[in-house]
């Protein structure tokens, strides 16, 4: 069967891994590539790279990392943050990224996201969707979510899930999904997000924001139905390690390589 | 030397980095006299099989891929460098394949339930860590456990006529051939250089494999 996948997120600003709380409050985290060896060694299914880097002209730094990355590791990198263009993608992957992930530029210009997967194929094609409650029930339960952009500042009025599906017949491969509510909070995913965009597409979907424990990423993947669950601070801060998280939840009867 | 066929298609570096690592002397080139001169040669790929079957046309790359093949000479395909050794693929239309595989190339069905959710249906593209069961030694199988994980990331497969060139099966809602061989062909739905440890270890069988 098909295990469920761990990935372990860094957060790359400057050249440098970085952790916030909700997108804000910066505090230095290491050296990217000692990292991500780390987590290959320890069993990480997958990768990603998050480029926060404020300036445009320090925007090669992150080839650099990939580069340096490529030689190491051999397991999927995705690279996000930033990427506008099919050349953005072109160097990403010529660098060594195996996918990248789209997030303001798709919500500029959703024919982006057409263009790129028809050139470079689905496979590579990461939509990356950060989403906020906007109505709850009359439980306090949220049902309702938009779409923001430029790092959780900016709303767009995009419903959460409208949007997901639109992105899925443009060509997206998969979902990553961050809950801006939940995201640095260590309360858990945002299941109901996670579930609504689960089950209204029929691509992958990365669970993301929100992670304190490993009964919530157990939960992401049972009550959000995710195909994988990424992570950040948990991982870095060394709360868990990679083997204990997947021991945890292949314990609990989830498919997980081991 | 190993020659990295470059048609365009997909992340060549981490092939070529990977065959590094496993001890290689890795040539990337879409030059047909570099195929040629080849001693062993591996066909990547990613994207859409017509794209692929047209660019590798384009790129006058058919006949000295062949005449490798037929001169007996080591050759691993990838993924979509998999697809392309069957004798059709049905994405985006009925492409020919090189039918060094009689078969065909089709798509998971979207409509399947999700193993792991009834509630929802299958994913595609079938995109992680699978297991991959092996249905006969191979050189190339050498030091890698039964039922071992691998990466993959498609959403069509190959369907062989004939049973037996099956070497390796995953199950995605339904069995699905995972690596083909014959000869001195092997080729693999997942993708080696991306499978960690277990993955590198299979390039270099691919290294030393005298088919």
């Amino acid at each position: 069967m098909l295990a469920k996948r761990i990935i372990p997120c860094l957060d790359v600003r400057e050249g440098r891994v970085v952790k916030g709380v909700q997108f804000e409050d910066l505090i230095d985290a290491g050296d990217p590539v000692e990292a991500a060896s780390r987590y290959d060694q320890e069993g990480a299914d997958e990768l990603t790279f998050l480029d926060i880097t404020a300036s445009h002209e320090n925007r090669d730094t992150i080839l650099d990392v990939v580069r340096r990355t490529a030689e190491a590791v051999f397991i999927p990198l995705t690279v996000g943050g930033g990427i506008r263009t099919n050349e953005d993608i072109r160097r990403l992957l010529n660098a060594g990224a195996d996918k990248v992930g789209i997030n303001t530029a798709a919500v500029f210009r959703p024919e982006f996201v057409q263009e790129a997967s028809s050139r470079f194929g689905s496979q590579c094609i990461v939509v990356a969707i950060d989403a906020k409650c906007v109505e709850k029930d009359a439980h306090g339960q949220p049902i309702r979510w938009q779409i923001f952009t430029h790092g959780g500042r900016k709303l767009t009025g995009l419903d959460a899930v409208d949007w997901a599906q639109r992105m899925e017949t443009y060509g997206a491969g998969e979902i990553l999904l961050t809950s801006m509510d939940r995201d640095g909070t260590k309360i858990g995913y945002d299941l109901a997000l996670t579930r609504a965009i689960a089950q209204a597409t029929t691509i992958p979907v990365i669970a993301s924001g929100g992670v304190g424990t490993l009964q919530h990423m157990l939960e992401g993947l049972q009550q959000g139905g995710a195909d994988a669950v990424l992570a950040a601070s948990i991982f870095h801060f060394r709360q868990h390690t990679i083997p204990e998280c997947k021991q945890f939840l292949q314990n609990r009867g989830i498919e997980v390589r081991l | 030397m190993i020659t990295v066929i470059d048609y365009g298609s997909g992340n060549l570096r981490s092939v070529a980095k990977a065959l590094e690592k496993s001890g290689g002397r890795v040539l990337v080139s879409q030059r047909p006299e570099d195929i040629r001169q080849a001693d062993r040669i591996l066909l990547p790929g990613v994207g859409a099989f017509g794209d692929c079957r047209h660019n590798l046309e384009k790129a006058q790359l058919i006949e000295p891929v062949l005449q490798h093949i037929q001169a007996g000479k080591p050759f691993l395909g990838i993924c979509v460098g998999m697809q392309l050794l069957f004798g059709e693929g049905h994405e985006f239309g009925i492409h020919p394949g090189l039918n060094l595989f009689p078969g065909k190339v089709v798509t998971f069905d979207k409509t399947m339930p999700d193993p792991h959710n009834s509630a929802m249906t299958l994913k595609v593209p079938h995109m992680g860590w699978n297991r991959v069961r092996q249905n006969r030694p191979h050189p190339l199988w050498a030091g890698i456990p039964q039922e071992s994980f691998f990466y993959f990331v498609h959403s069509y497969h190959g369907l062989p006529d004939h049973s037996e060139c099956t070497v390796g099966t995953s199950v995605y809602g339904i069995p699905f051939c995972a690596a083909i061989a014959r000869d001195n062909l092997f080729a693999t739905q997942f993708h080696p250089e991306k499978s960690q440890n277990l993955g590198l270890k299979i390039l270099e069988n691919f290294l030393s494999w005298s088919p």
